[in-house]
């Protein structure tokens, strides 16, 4: 009996230990917050993005395309983009599922409240954009809502156009950096970190070929803050 | 004595409330804020807002305890603390949309400054600016946007090219003491 017990309490503390979250499922129930920390100021840095050159080469010598930044409204990107004579749809995509999801207690999986939030942050006719920003807004959700948000960027991006998403490499991670990025050149981003904030899943890179399995094309770009750029192709 | 308080207090009359639908052809200057006697809310009574600051041309202002439902052209700067549903044309001129404005309306300005909540389409022939803590739902059509960090936005933004300045401009007409003026029905609707 003592040794099913300690049989027990080992098996506690492996399933609770540092580990990071498993990759495809979901790491905690309810909607992930960032943690700020307080009285201490954000970081900020600036450094290339190998991911953001290549988006920007896609739509460069083009204009009047439409292009949707999921990170919120910022003065640079807004100023970037309308400055190469695009159009910019602004959706503060994190702030839309804090809002969705607080306090549910079957987290992210609810069919309606999947639908109610799709309705709220994605509510474009399909073929609407020529370019998406998602960022890293992607590792906050959950599997049946990440399909679900995956399948809807789909069809509301005409084909042959891109997408950039941001992904943490480091799968071992408890809680990750929340970055505000802004643009500053095509290759160059302005990188504030306020606080940390609880991943719902992390990925490598054969789950991210699985995730966008259904697009066109992957590509990967890794940078020094262990960071993957993903640059997909719908 | 009793008798005495009671004409005392004889109500004018008043606009009907916004609630319903507009009650038939109103007076061409509907927009009459109605000071009450009686308080019916708890806000403190007497409590003196502090004035937002005015352009060297005068401005109109709607007072945050007052609802405007129905069209509004102006041909001064406009301060909305107010609730506004509807549409606002002052096309020659600056909109701001105080801390405490709700705009559910259509808008189109000279100059757009949003400190308060706007839901609804903006046009701002020169610039808008979205300051921290004001959400604007609705898409933009500007030359200039200025977005400060912790404003909430969400919508489409159409950066317009200004057109080249005008070859002869036409003289100014003289100025109107009344420059708010409501070209369909309006119901107007004091909060306290």
């Amino acid at each position: 009996m003592l040794t099913d017990r300690l049989k027990s309490l080992l098996r506690g503390q492996r399933e609770t230990g540092p580990a990071g979250p498993p990759l495809g499922s979901p790491k905690t129930a309810g909607p992930p917050r960032a943690k700020s920390s307080p009285g201490k100021p954000p970081q900020v840095a600036t450094r290339p993005s190998r991911g953001l050159e290549e988006f920007f080469s896609y739509i460069r010598g083009q204009s009047g395309l439409t292009i949707l930044d999921l990170g919120g409204a910022t003065q640079q990107n807004v100023s970037f983009i309308t400055g190469l004579g695009h159009r910019i749809y602004s959706e503060n995509f994190l702030q839309v599922l804090n809002e969705t999801f607080e306090g549910e207690e079957t987290g992210q999986s609810n069919p309606g409240r999947i639908d109610y939030f799709l309705r709220q942050a994605l509510d474009y006719p399909d073929g609407h954009f020529d370019g998406v920003l998602i960022w890293d807004v992607l590792e906050y959700l959950e599997p049946a809502l990440l399909t679900a948000v995956v399948e809807r960027l789909r069809k509301i991006v005409r084909p042959r156009s891109y997408m950039l998403a941001f992904f943490h490499s480091d799968i071992k991670v408890e809680a990750v950096p929340v970055y505000t990025f802004r643009i500053q050149d095509v290759n160059l981003l302005h990188i504030t970190q306020e606080g940390t904030r609880n991943p719902a899943q992390l990925f490598n890179n054969r789950s991210l070929e699985k995730l966008f399995g259904s697009f066109e094309s992957v590509k990967f770009f890794l940078t020094r803050e262990r960071l993957r750029e993903v640059i997909v192709k719908v | 004595m009793w008798n005495k308080r009671r004409e005392d207090e004889t109500p004018r009359p008043v606009t009907p409330p916004a609630s319903g639908a507009p009650a038939g052809p109103v007076a061409p200057n509907p927009v009459e804020v109605k000071k009450e006697a009686t308080t019916v809310s708890s806000m403190p009574v007497g409590r003196i807002e502090p004035e937002p600051s005015r352009s060297s041309g005068g401005s109109a202002t709607i007072g945050k305890a007052v609802k405007i439902v129905g069209q509004i052209y102006s041909k001064e700067d406009l301060f909305v603390d107010g609730d506004l549903e509807g549409t606002v044309e002052a096309m020659e001129h600056k909109l701001t949309i105080g801390p405490n404005g709700t705009v559910h309306a259509s808008v189109k300005a000279r100059e757009v400054v949003a400190l308060g909540t706007i839901q609804g389409n903006v046009e701002a022939a020169d610039k808008i600016e979205i300051r921290k803590d004001a959400k604007l739902v609705g898409d933009i059509k500007t030359a200039r946007i200025i977005i400060e960090d912790g404003a909430y936005f969400k919508g489409s933004i159409d950066i317009v090219k200004p057109e080249p300045a005008r070859v002869a401009a036409k003289p100014q007409p003289a100025p109107v003491s009344a420059a708010v003026n409501q070209a369909a029905p309006a119901a107007v609707e004091a909060k306290r």
